[in-house]
């Protein structure tokens, strides 16, 4: 499927190449860096790019291009791990709402509208508020946050599977209830599920990288995207790299899986298109 | 109504949530007073039963009365009072440059779908969904104030400040109008009564504008409802990027200073605020669109 879709359209072609790039860079951070991100050099603070620092250095001397590898770490891993809990529930829930359907579904669409009622980050704060900062709390605030959206996705198309002449083939010939909607209901799904995941990445790593921004994520020294371009907001005239490498790699970022996530949609569901704008 | 009265339960449980005994987790951040604590623990009673202590909370909220702030001491109602207007402010004018810019974007990339312009609109569109806010506000802080020094970058009051904020919003924003303009456009363009229309010989722009806009337009209410709770997200993040005062700093600072009445106020006029906008954009769709306008006629 991926393949195929690579092949045909060569601006996800791009995306994904950014994607293995920053990814590669992300996971061998450690190995790669050619500073240490954290340790404070005062004598080469905000020295601007040059051979010996890329990208600059920040107001503490440090070497941005290390701080935005070992950045990325966290970024990709806030948007990944959002999309799984947000995914693993809303599959898990969608499945059995559509499939057990009667009061259960009727009650957990209920809990899903309340859900609803809250925007993605009034979500996402409540979140914090409740179990605190950090980078943990962000990936679980943000995941919380996508899992109305990826519950009714699910349900919604498992309500239109059911329909279908297989699966009541498969009813009838005495399947359990489980295993009608592991074999014959949730493989019929995945396409839709895969597109929204994607895009649910791209907005993931935006709203882990606002979070950490507003200073509710991961503390200083720590390495982030939104945590260095708001440590740069002060030093914009003086040293303008130290902003705009994260948010310039912030942005990459969201392009690539977009890009990615856009060829995604229009080849496996069309249908998606307004869905897919988050 | 069963909404509301769900968001009321969940931010009524926001502080029933916090670990060990509410009134110290609440005000450990706070440097409290042993008679803000005695305070605290009047407000919230916490050796009631639940469900009354639920009713009083409700009884209370629907009067308008959240309790105090922690910190400031004020009524939390006070201060979301005060804030307010300036989010809406923003808010309003946002909405406006995000309309005005997508809507734009999104009919010159449909008439010339597929040449260079609707690429190279798509192309804006593109990164302006996938850039950040905090980003998109600090490069525009940089040109215009830095740079060019034509607007102020921070602080309140006037439109030479409100102008950044709301295009930082609005441009986010736009991009996603036009795509969606975009795309739901060129499904309209594709029906029959549209070459009835070009067959009359009518040119591409009035066939546009006159036929098809309309109903292009309603899938895109739709989402800009959705959207306006990612607006709020906007709100949030610009205020704290340009320090504007408003409902996100309030929201924002609540949360870093663990003050949970406050945190519970805003939370619950911003989903209330949410809910009602998103009503209203359901009641717009007959206004829109006829065919809705009629079945519910006819239901009726």
């Amino acid at each position: 499927m991926l393949p195929r879709v690579l092949r045909r359209r060569k601006s996800a072609l791009a995306g994904a190449l950014i994607l293995v790039v920053i990814a590669l860079a992300a996971l061998f951070a450690p190995a790669l860096v050619p500073y240490d991100p954290i340790k404070i050099a005062p004598a080469a603070a905000l020295s601007p790019p040059s051979l010996t620092h890329p990208f600059g250095t920040d107001q503490y001397g440090r070497d941005i291009l290390s701080r935005a590898m070992t950045g990325a770490r966290l970024s990709l891993l806030t948007g990944l791990g959002a999309v799984a809990v947000a995914l693993t529930a809303g599959v898990v829930v969608g499945l059995a709402c559509g499939v057990i359907g009667g009061w259960t579904d009727l009650l957990v669409m209920r809990v899903v509208d309340i859900m609803m009622a809250f925007p993605g980050i009034l979500m996402a704060l409540v979140v914090v508020a409740v179990l605190g900062q950090g980078t943990l709390n962000v990936m679980l605030a943000v995941g919380v946050s996508l899992i109305p959206t990826f519950v009714r996705l699910v349900r919604g198309d498992v309500l239109s599977v059911r329909e279908n002449a297989y699966v009541e083939a498969a009813r009838a010939l005495g399947c359990w209830p489980t295993r009608v909607a592991l074999r014959h209901v949730l493989p019929n799904v995945v396409a839709p599920i895969i597109v929204i995941s994607t895009v649910a990445i791209a907005w993931s790593i935006i709203l882990g990288a606002s979070l950490s921004f507003l200073g509710l994520g991961p503390r200083p020294p720590i390495p982030e995207w939104g945590i260095d371009l708001s440590s740069g907001r002060n030093y914009l005239l003086r040293a303008w790299w130290i902003s705009s490498v994260p948010g310039f790699c912030i942005m990459l970022t969201v392009v690539a899986v977009n890009l990615v996530g856009d060829a995604l949609r229009d080849e496996l569901d069309p249908r998606l298109r307004s869905l897919a704008n988050l | 109504m069963p909404v509301i009265v769900g968001v009321s339960v969940v931010v009524f449980s926001i502080v029933h949530l916090l670990p060990g005994d509410p009134v110290l987790a609440i005000l450990s951040g706070a440097n409290a007073t042993p008679e803000q604590e005695r305070e605290l623990r009047a407000q919230l009673r916490l050796d009631d039963p639940l469900p009354l202590q639920y009713v009083r909370f409700v009884t209370r909220a629907v009067a308008g009365d959240f309790g105090r702030s922690i910190f400031t001491r004020r009524p939390v109602i006070q201060e979301i009072a005060e804030q307010l207007p300036s989010t809406l402010e923003l808010a309003a004018t946002a909405i406006v440059i995000a309309g005005v810019v997508g809507l734009a974007l999104g009919l010159l990339a449909a008439v010339w779908h597929n040449t260079w312009i609707d690429r190279a609109a798509m192309l804006v569109a593109l990164g302006g969904v996938s850039m950040p806010s905090f980003w998109l506000g600090l490069l525009l802080i940089f040109v215009f104030s830095l740079q060019l020094g034509w607007l102020p970058a921070t602080g309140q009051g006037g439109v030479s400040r409100l102008l950044l904020p709301a295009a930082t919003i609005g441009l986010n924003y736009s991009a996603v109008i036009a795509r969606l303009v975009r795309s739901s456009l060129l499904e309209v363009l594709g029906n029959g009564y549209i070459e009835t229309a070009r067959a009359k010989g009518l040119s591409e722009w009035a066939v546009t504008l006159k036929h098809a806009l309309g109903n292009a337009l309603i899938p895109v209410t739709t989402i800009i409802g959705v959207q306006l709770g990612n607006l709020l997200a906007g709100t949030i993040i610009v205020e704290t990027v340009f320090s504007r005062r408003g409902m996100g700093r309030l929201a924002v600072t609540a949360v870093l200073d663990k003050d949970y009445p406050l945190i519970q106020g805003v939370v619950l006029v911003s989903a209330l605020g949410y809910v009602l906008t998103n009503l209203l954009v359901d009641l717009s769709y007959s206004a829109l669109d006829p065919r809705i306008r009629h079945r519910e006629a006819a239901k009726a």
